[in-house]
């Protein structure tokens, strides 16, 4: 089992939550002219890091917030969580 | 190459089975390849195989970092089907299923390939509807479907929960009796010392550090055991495939997730074939040994541990007892995890890349060990002839960006309901 610490609530059980993947990913920013190269950057394309890794997690059983998670794709062990504006 | 044959089992029962050939060398790296396959399991191995069966190629090295057979080759639960909806898949895997029969007596070992059938149960009318269709697409593919109603399901696996006041009452299913199971490790080792006897080296415990690309042309691969020269070079790694394209400067369609199965104890024969739970993620078999194979969702988030988590286990257990309540009676045996090369569309890219004499091999997800022949064969064909073959032509590398996914089921990277 991991324990998150959601930003808001505190340490809770991973069933509570519910993934969302890379939070490094930027979506291309509205009203421009934009490539299918960027889209399929934006869409499909991942680094998929072994090691360090920051992601969004959703305390989806819980106060329903989006944040991001700094964890290690080998370990799980969880460095650092932050709300969703916060950068690293 | 030895035989293995009952006269020779005879012949090396006098000698207390001490003479033996060993099945595969362990030589040393020579200095340069014509092709270097990069990963030993069963996807590499067969490549290497049908490189030299079907393409006199047999100046190829397999690099493995650990030993042959130790990633999802021998991690997997062992299930060998074509029930695919979409023409592409459909194709690939019936070809795949026509490399499957005739396995044990090609590579001279015996793989128990087991053609037992499996069942995907139906929960709703909609989802009979569902599977009449894609009984239909299969049937027009040439793959055998049969949809049974909930009485000949019944008679099928009358140990299943029959019970109409459940949450997910078992409405009919759709079965493809050609598909089974097979021993997995027997299927690497079968493929490994065939490769070898034609004069492929299985080089193990060699780790790739880096690429040798000069003017976009691969030229070889510095490795743990020294530098070997290739003029073309095939990544076949599954789960690692990020961590070898990062050395590429490559980005791709993949993430790797974590997948985990489990057996129970050793039980009588009762469950003859596999069968799968329409309501969730969850599919059962029985082993040989009586073990019941077992396995279902991903955990979820990206990882490369190759040892799951307990939620997981239990939601994926959880889903088991509400089909077959006996196994909540039976005690587990081992569980274990994979790492799977999940694509953004569920299914799996055997293509060249933009960086000349490199091709690519991943994307496999839930379901590689199925696809090892027909994977290995188109992977050979196009590494031998520079250019995909028609069955592995819709797995190319840029439908991302044209649009043109192969989204079978839904399934990739996100877990259906999380």
């Amino acid at each position: 089992m991991l324990y998150i610490k959601c930003p808001y609530c505190g340490i809770r059980a991973q069933t509570e939550f519910a993934y969302g993947g890379d939070a490094t990913v930027k979506r291309p920013e509205l009203n421009k002219e934009i490539t299918d190269k960027e889209w399929d950057e934006f869409v499909y394309l991942r680094k998929s890091l072994r090691g360090k890794h920051l992601e969004f997690w959703h305390h989806i059983s819980g106060c329903r917030q989006w944040f991001k998670v700094q964890r290690d794709t080998t370990t799980h062990e969880i460095f650092k969580t932050l709300k969703p504006h916060e950068e690293l | 190459m030895q035989k293995y044959s009952v006269f020779n089992l005879i012949k090396n029962a006098f000698s207390g089975h001490q003479n033996w050939e060993v099945a595969w060398k362990d030589p040393t790296p020579k200095k340069s390849y014509d092709v270097i396959i990069i990963g030993g399991g069963g996807h590499g191995l067969a490549t290497a195989y049908y490189l030299a069966k079907e393409h006199n190629i047999t100046n190829v090295a397999i690099i493995e970092k650990g030993w042959i057979g130790g990633g999802n080759v021998g991690r997997n639960t062992t299930i060998i089907r074509s029930n695919f909806m979409h023409d592409a898949n459909g194709r690939f895997n019936e070809f795949s299923m026509d490399l499957w029969r005739n396995m044990s007596q090609e590579l001279n070992f015996n793989v128990m390939f087991s053609p037992r059938g499996i069942i995907n149960l139906a929960h709703s009318d909609a989802q009979m509807n569902v599977y009449a269709r894609r009984g239909n697409s299969m049937r027009l593919n040439g793959i055998d479907a049969v949809l049974l109603n909930r009485e000949e399901i019944k008679k099928i696996i009358p140990m299943a929960d029959f019970s109409e006041d459940v949450r997910f009452p078992i409405f009919g299913g759709l079965m493809q009796p050609s598909a089974g199971t097979a021993r997995h490790d027997a299927v690497a080792w079968g493929y490994a010392r065939q490769a070898d006897s034609m004069g492929v080296d299985i080089i193990q415990n060699c780790e790739v550090l880096s690429f040798d690309v000069v003017g976009g042309k691969i030229k070889g691969i510095r490795t743990s055991r020294g530098d070997i020269k290739a003029k073309k070079i095939g990544l076949c790694v599954a789960g690692s495939t990020s961590i070898l394209a990062e050395k590429l400067n490559m980005t791709l369609p993949i993430e790797t997730h974590l997948l985990q199965a489990c057996v129970s104890e050793p039980v009588k024969p009762l469950l003859d074939h596999v069968v799968t739970f329409g309501a969730g993620h969850f599919y059962c078999s029985q082993s040989d040994k009586g073990e019941m194979v077992m396995g279902g969702d991903l955990d979820g988030y990206n990882s490369y541990a190759q040892r799951g988590n307990l939620p997981t286990l239990q939601h994926v257990l959880t889903e088991g007892i509400a089909m077959f309540p006996f196994l909540s009676k039976l005690k587990m045996l081992r569980t274990w995890g994979g790492i799977m090369d999940m694509s953004m569309d569920g299914s799996p890219i055997i293509d060249k890349t933009h960086i000349e004499g490199l091709y690519l091999n991943c994307g496999w997800c839930y379901g590689g060990f199925k696809s090892t022949p027909a994977s290995g064969w188109t992977f050979a064909h196009t590494i031998a002839q520079d250019k995909v073959h028609k069955l592995n032509a819709d797995y190319n590398l840029n439908r991302f960006s044209k649009g043109y996914l192969l989204d079978e089921k839904g399934l990739g990277t996100k877990t259906w309901i999380s």
